[in-house]
């Protein structure tokens, strides 16, 4: 795409304000929907998502149920009135994908072999958006599995990079998505120093495509503190340390 | 009583996520953990309890997942013309044989299975076999197991059953001596309160409630005091003589409770 304006000005400020390194404001709240097993809500930035998991339950229909396994079902799905023009309810070809690759983020992260013939579903319901909605919802859907007390190797933190005005940058808005150089979401597992998502929209030299790599990374590093903290303050408040009881 | 306080020292405890570091070393792996090389992994949200025969998390949160001798309270949901298939709050329905209740001459076609029990009867059955490969299986063949005449049915997350029991049962004694009730808890956390008295039932489960909600802070059996207003000081006493009062009509409900109770302190004190 022909770039029309500079999103990166002068004094090295993005459209939003941001330099280059600085993501934008996240936070993120446990617990917030009574009727699910485990839930989350997540702001990064304008986006405000909803995830919320289910189970493990039994499978229905019955045939898909897997005899040494949890089947793991992932629903993205993006609100009417989450966008500026009205979207269409109906799940388009863009949830399907998204729909799709969440569920292959998250299942690295799931002890899965320890629910035979159950099912886990995540909802991840977009409320707002504004672009990286993707990387907010696999962060809001593994704060809820773990919210759900299932089994986890890691959490997954999800971040995306790009480029801007040949720049690489982190953590691309709405703007910079439709009108940058390249994005790149990246889902990763801090503790076990794994990628489970990486996806590229754009073209980027192999040194560009290190630097980005490495910067999504960096991201999801600030990301997983946030989701650690607030698991702590659902669970322990402020305490760090285990009280004995008198 | 040294050598208690001495095992006591030795078990270490922290809050946990998923994908923490507990320990370092050659510890066994017992619950709710994995090994990666050297390294004792969490895999749940909970209290990471390292000792010396090994390292495990206390989860506080998580559905019920069944084992082998657990005592559960179900519901009938169905039946076959071999099996009843029981709700035990879980992933996985449990299947109560027909044998189990008509014994081995059993007979599809002489026995009506719905006399004995009918759909939407609840019961309280120990687990007999349950692995991977198969649903869990159910006996009401015990002392004091089988159907659930009368209470008030309540579900709390199967973590917190060993907050409700408390140290040596003490929580859930106080609640039902506070409340002048019999409580029965399954460890699949369904609960069952009985007693003449309705508000006192009430009370129990504002008090169960309170419980579940507040499990992980200090001194909640203290806070649980204050809102039943147990008075502090002569609660020895007071236990003492409630145990001893032989209650009104239950007679056979409250045995089955008083076997449950033991059973879950045994299993929560292991």
């Amino acid at each position: 795409m022909t770039q029309t304006r500079n999103l990166i000005d002068e004094n090295g400020k993005r459209t939003d304000g941001r330099t280059i390194n600085e993501m934008r404001p996240v936070k993120i709240i446990v617990g917030n929907i009574k009727n699910a097993d485990g839930s989350a809500y997540i702001e990064f930035g304008k986006n405000k998502i909803v995830a919320a998991v289910y189970g493990p339950r039994e499978v229905h229909p019955k045939h898909l149920a897997l005899p040494d396994r949890c089947v793991l079902r992932c629903r993205y799905h993006m609100s009417p009135f989450s966008t500026d023009t009205r979207k269409n309810p109906a799940p388009s070809r863009r949830e399907v994908e998204i729909s799709k690759v969440m569920r292959e983020a998250l299942e690295p992260a799931l002890m899965l072999e320890d629910y035979p013939r159950a099912a886990i579903d995540v909802f991840v319901e977009v409320l707002q958006s504004d672009g990286g909605s993707r990387c907010a919802g696999i962060t809001a859907a593994s704060v809820a599995l773990a919210d759900a007390g299932i089994n986890m190797r890691d959490i997954v933190a999800a971040c995306a990079a790009g480029k801007v005005d040949d720049k690489i940058v982190l953590d691309i808005n709405d703007t910079e998505d439709k009108e940058g150089g390249a994005d790149m979401p990246v889902a990763y597992m801090p503790r076990l120093d794994q990628i489970t998502l990486m996806q590229l929209d754009g073209k980027l030299a192999p040194e560009q495509f290190n630097e980005c790599l490495d910067k999504a990374v960096e991201g999801c590093k600030m990301v997983y503190e946030i989701q650690r903290q607030a698991l702590m303050q659902k669970y322990f408040g402020n305490e760090t340390e285990v009280k004995e009881e008198q | 009583m040294a050598c208690g306080e001495l095992v006591m020292q030795e078990i270490r405890r922290r809050y946990v996520l998923p994908g923490d570091k507990i320990a370092e070393g050659n510890y066994r792996p017992l619950m709710n953990v994995i090994r990666t090389g050297n390294a004792v992994i969490a895999t749940r949200i909970g209290i990471a309890e390292t000792g010396r025969d090994g390292v495990k998390v206390i989860p506080l949160s998580g559905i019920y997942i069944p084992r082998v001798n657990d005592l559960v309270i179900g519901k009938i949901v169905d039946h076959t013309s071999l099996s009843w298939e029981v709700d035990i709050n879980s992933c996985f329905s449990a299947h109560l044989p027909a044998q189990d209740v008509f014994g081995r001459d059993f007979s599809p076609a002489r026995d009506d299975m719905s006399k004995h029990l009918a759909i939407g009867d609840m019961i309280t059955a120990r687990i007999v076999a349950f692995d991977r490969t198969r649903d869990p299986m159910l006996t009401v063949q015990d002392r004091d197991l089988g159907k659930i005449p009368r209470g008030e049915l309540l579900k709390i997350s199967a973590t917190r059953v060993p907050r409700l029991i408390g140290k040596r049962g003490s929580m859930i004694q106080t609640i039902e001596q506070a409340t002048q009730t019999r409580v029965l808890i399954g460890q699949n956390g369904v609960v069952v309160v009985t007693g003449r008295n309705p508000e006192g039932i009430k009370q129990a489960v504002k008090a169960i409630r309170m419980v579940e909600e507040e499990a992980h802070t200090a001194n909640l059996t203290q806070r649980i005091k204050v809102l039943l207003n147990v008075p502090e000081t002569p609660q020895e006493a007071q236990a003492n003589s409630a145990v001893t009062t032989p209650k009104p009509q239950d007679q056979p409900v409250q045995d089955t409770m008083e076997e449950v109770e033991e059973e879950l302190e045994a299993e929560s004190e292991k």
